[in-house]
């Protein structure tokens, strides 16, 4: 199934992607850093952006300043085409970079994303681009951006296990779910931005480049290609990802993240994977070996 | 004397601190001015003297926590080697301060995280320095609660729901976890009922002697100094007007100020 | 089977259309004018100016039709258009020295050279709803005196300085860092802390600066002056080796005298906070007044014990943009998250098996 789609035209009132090319040096600048320094946060002089902050302009400064003629965009939220945000961001860059677009994941070379990672593995010459509302780990524990800063530089990592403890304590099990940190290179703690904690084994040692823009809090940083990223656990606690007993109610995968879906009032659910593309290929391929 | 010896006793015989020419004034007689001493390991330092004698800014300086305006502190770490403190870098003192160092804040709720558990405050020097096994660590926090007189049971409590007494000897123990060698204490027992103070020195003296502990203590109380203190430093309006063991100068104080200040002790 | 709803696209396209039906309102009623909200609303057009940190009177009316009145969301549009905006040139700082006034106050003295001129202020009026604005009418002002002079008005806090009795604010020369441009990076330096003031939330600072009078953080404010008027912007072209006026924009200053301090070396001080907005903004420039002076606790020794006086909060905090943004970003989709939650509460749930408790 193929839904590129033609390269619509640009809106020439708009520099290329929207921002003025001195804005977009500065982000590569700063994206050449945060790759040099796996998992560190660079700040960079995030611009206001026709969404509001909250809303994607973080990864969508990062897009802007990647994009080329040739790049064919994917944008998903919740793992979706279709929802509404994503719609919009698609629809922004359709028309001030003019360039194609698809829902189709292998033939996409930049994939901006919010809180998932696509079920088809990626490969070599994409980009993910990542929304990430917070990008400081520790802010839960620590509201100083001072102190969070200089326990970065200072390798002073030992309140994250605190809150692991203290969840084994209290409930028996690590208590997160998403955005679920991880230790970058063996160096730099970092939140991979709300995805579920069942995505965070895809970010290790990945062919593909990750990089993670916060627009609000004016912070980026990266994953370089084929890096470890190691979600943080302990020896006896060991991590784990989310499991479900049902399959997808559509294309009956049992591997990918499910969705569920209160259908009636007596609250009976049904589960449907979140990865609208990789459903519609399972699907498709079913009907195609029949 | 061979060699080997000679070097065994010059090392036991070393100092841990080297204070030399200690000032930071922030006005006329207003903070602490030309203090030199040393510290040697297992030895209980007291500081003493009335409110604005200099003697919590002393503490600040000699912690690591406010660079003096002049003199120098050297610290001898566990290899041996000297460090100038205020010449070493910003994470080498957070470095100092989490393993080899403690300190005991007045108040225990500045040295404590109050929104974690007793077990999560004691195991996190354990936790920053690489220990990732959590049965390992519920094992220290229910050995140092024993330790210093806390029911092991309360190990997942809130330190809120704790005592002001047995929040201080929480505090005591998330220091002691990661067996430093030099321990600051700031009032440690300011804020507790007499008798809570006296189980808490009590439990403090038996540490010290225990664990070979040097100390520096800053109190105004002559009583904490005399049970815990080996040598007294009196000081007032920032400077140190008289030195010595601790029965000395409680007993016969030689400068003016001290004895005015030995004899307002009510006699029980 | 379920199958999955597509439709996201029409469904957007369709809100906006409903959009601008309810921002056009009965269509029997004369469609609002951008020239209108600009002529008779110019405090709203101010603040949007201001927080939006962009001067154009008809952009900003123009913001404020297009988000139907709601201000938060017309300063929004007036940053993201502001972005879009080639820059050729920094100005000279502006001289309020020389501002051509409307309104100077000071309630330190009872009388300053050059007096108090009122202006146009809504300070004397009594708040009684005034039904005759229900309908239109003539407004002409007050008797005008053809070619009266003015006389000079020295600034009040110049007149202290003279004195001695305050600092006066110098120029380091320091490059001025500019936020719009680069990250803001903690701790700031008071140039960063104005910059983020002036374009700051007006409720929150008004908030923040009541709150140093009602204890928090209290340094005994007085308005030492208070001056609205114009004044020229002036800029040094590279090329032409001499400066050239660009033409001149209303502004509101706010200079607050503040709590004395001095030492065993200095002499005690009068010190300042200042505040400086966009139009006629004089509750803006006075709540942004306050909150600087509260901001320069550090500089002058002072405990920090107030939220209006702690710099990381107040500069995270006072952008309504990005305020409004986070907030409302609540209403995105999130059901992948609360998916890996419910996952999890119902593990924990789960009577416990293998719990950790010995």
């Amino acid at each position: 199934m193929n839904d590129m789609t033609q390269a619509p035209v640009r809106d020439a009132a708009y520099n290329f992607a929207y921002l003025d090319e001195q804005t977009k040096r500065m982000i590569r600048r700063a994206l050449l850093k945060a790759v040099a320094i796996p998992g560190y946060q660079v700040p960079f002089g995030g611009r206001e952006m026709p969404l509001p902050y909250g809303w994607g302009t973080g990864g969508m400064q990062l897009t802007a300043a990647i994009l080329g003629d040739d790049d064919v965009l994917k944008v998903i939220d919740q793992g979706a085409d279709d929802t509404t945000n994503a719609v919009s961001i698609r629809r922004f860059f359709a028309r001030t970079a003019g360039v194609a677009t698809t829902e189709s994941t292998p033939d996409a070379t930049v994939i901006q994303t919010r809180h998932r990672i696509p079920e088809t593995p990626l490969h070599a010459d994409q980009i993910m681009v990542y929304q990430v509302p917070i990008p400081e780990p520790l802010r839960f524990i620590e509201p100083s951006e001072t102190e969070t800063r200089t326990m970065h530089a200072l390798n002073d990592y030992g309140v994250m296990h605190v809150k692991l403890y203290e969840d084994i304590a209290t409930f028996g099990h690590i208590a997160t779910a998403y955005a679920y940190p991880v230790m970058v290179d063996e160096r730099y703690v970092m939140d991979p931005s709300p995805i579920p904690k069942f995505d965070n084994p895809k970010l290790d040692m990945s062919p593909a480049l990750m990089l993670f823009g916060a627009g609000r809090e004016k912070r980026l940083y990266a994953v370089p290609p084929y890096t470890r990223v190691v979600s943080l656990d302990f020896e006896d606690h060991p991590f784990e990802a989310q499991q479900w007993e049902e399959n997808c109610a559509i294309c009956a995968s049992h591997d990918s993240f499910l969705d569920e879906l209160i259908i009636d009032d007596a609250g009976n659910q049904r589960f449907v994977c979140s990865d609208t593309y990789y459903c519609a290929q399972r699907v498709s391929q079913q009907e195609q070996g029949q | 004397m061979n060699q080997a010896l000679k070097n065994e006793l010059s090392v036991s015989t070393e100092p841990l601190l080297q204070v030399r020419d200690l000032s930071l004034l922030y006005g006329p007689e207003k903070g602490c001015q030309d203090v030199s001493f040393d510290l040697y390991p297992g030895e209980v330092l007291g500081i003493v003297g009335e409110s604005g004698s200099g003697k919590s800014t002393l503490l600040s300086l000699l912690s690591g926590r406010l660079p003096p305006q002049r003199g120098r502190i050297g610290y001898r770490d566990k290899q041996d080697q000297w460090l100038d403190l205020y010449s070493a870098s910003e994470a080498e003192r957070r470095t100092l301060l989490r393993t080899e160092w403690g300190f005991v804040e007045q108040n225990p709720r500045d040295g404590l995280r109050m929104g974690v558990s007793a077990g999560a405050n004691i195991g996190e020097r354990l936790m920053a320095q690489g220990v990732r096994n959590y049965q390992q660590l519920r094992g220290a926090g229910l050995d140092w609660l024993s330790q210093v007189e806390i029911d092991p049971q309360r190990i997942d409590d809130l330190p809120r729901t704790f005592s002001g007494g047995m929040q201080q000897r929480l505090q005591i123990a998330r220091n002691l976890v990661s067996s430093p060698r030099l321990v600051f204490m700031d009032e440690p027992t300011g804020g507790l009922d007499v008798s809570v103070q006296a189980r808490l020195l009590d439990l403090l003296r038996g540490l010290v002697r225990e664990l070979d502990l040097a100390v520096v203590i800053v109190t105004h109380d002559l009583a904490v100094a005399r049970l815990l203190a080996d040598r007294l430093m009196v000081m007032r309006r920032s400077r140190v007007v008289e030195t010595g063991l601790t029965d000395q100068i409680l007993d016969d104080p030689q400068h003016p100020y001290s004895q005015l200040l030995v004899s307002s002790v009510l006699q029980p | 089977m379920y199958v999955a709803v597509k439709g996201g696209e029409q469904a957007i396209d369709n809100a906006h259309r409903l959009l601008a039906k309810k921002r056009r309102g009965d269509t029997s009623v004369t469609e609002l004018s951008v020239e209108q909200i600009r002529q008779q609303l110019p405090l709203a057009v101010a603040r949007v100016m201001s927080e939006g940190s962009l001067y154009d009177e008809e952009l900003a009316a123009l913001a404020i039709k297009q988000a139907a009145g709601d201000l938060v969301e017309a300063i929004f549009l007036l940053r993201a258009y502001r972005t879009t905006l080639p820059r050729f040139s920094p100005s000279l700082p502006i001289d309020t020295a020389d501002m051509l006034l409307s309104r100077r106050l000071s309630a330190t003295f009872k009388d300053v050279p050059g007096g108090q001129l009122l202006g146009p202020t809504f300070d004397y009026t009594h708040r009684l709803l005034d039904f005759a604005l229900l309908a239109e009418g003539e407004y002409p002002g007050p008797q005008i005196t053809p070619n009266a002079s003015l006389d000079a008005c020295p600034r009040v806090l110049g007149l202290l300085a003279k004195e001695g009795l305050i600092k006066n604010e110098s120029d380091n020369s320091d490059t001025v860092a500019d936020i719009t441009r680069d990250p803001l990076e903690l701790p700031a330096s008071r140039a960063e802390r104005l910059q983020a003031l002036a374009r700051g939330d007006e409720g929150f600072l008004l908030a923040l600066g009541y709150s140093t009078q009602r204890g928090y953080g209290r340094n005994h404010p007085f308005a030492g002056e208070i001056r609205i008027g114009d004044v020229e912007v002036w800029i040094d072209p590279e090329e032409l080796g001499f400066s050239i006026c660009l033409g001149s924009i209303e502004v509101t200053e706010c200079e607050m005298v503040n709590q004395f301090v001095g030492s065993a070396t200095e002499l005690a001080q009068f010190t300042r906070g200042y505040g400086l907005a966009f139009g006629h903004a004089e509750r803006k420039a006075m709540g942004m007044a306050l909150v600087d002076r509260a901001l320069r606790a550090k500089e002058f020794n002072e405990e920090i014990e107030s939220p209006a006086q702690q710099e990381e909060f107040v500069l995270m905090h006072c952008d309504n943009v990005e305020a409004a943004g986070f907030v409302s970003h609540l209403k995105l989709p999130h059901y992948v998250d609360f998916q890996a939650e419910l996952d999890l509460i119902r593990k924990l749930r789960k009577p416990a098996e293998g719990s950790n408790h010995e």
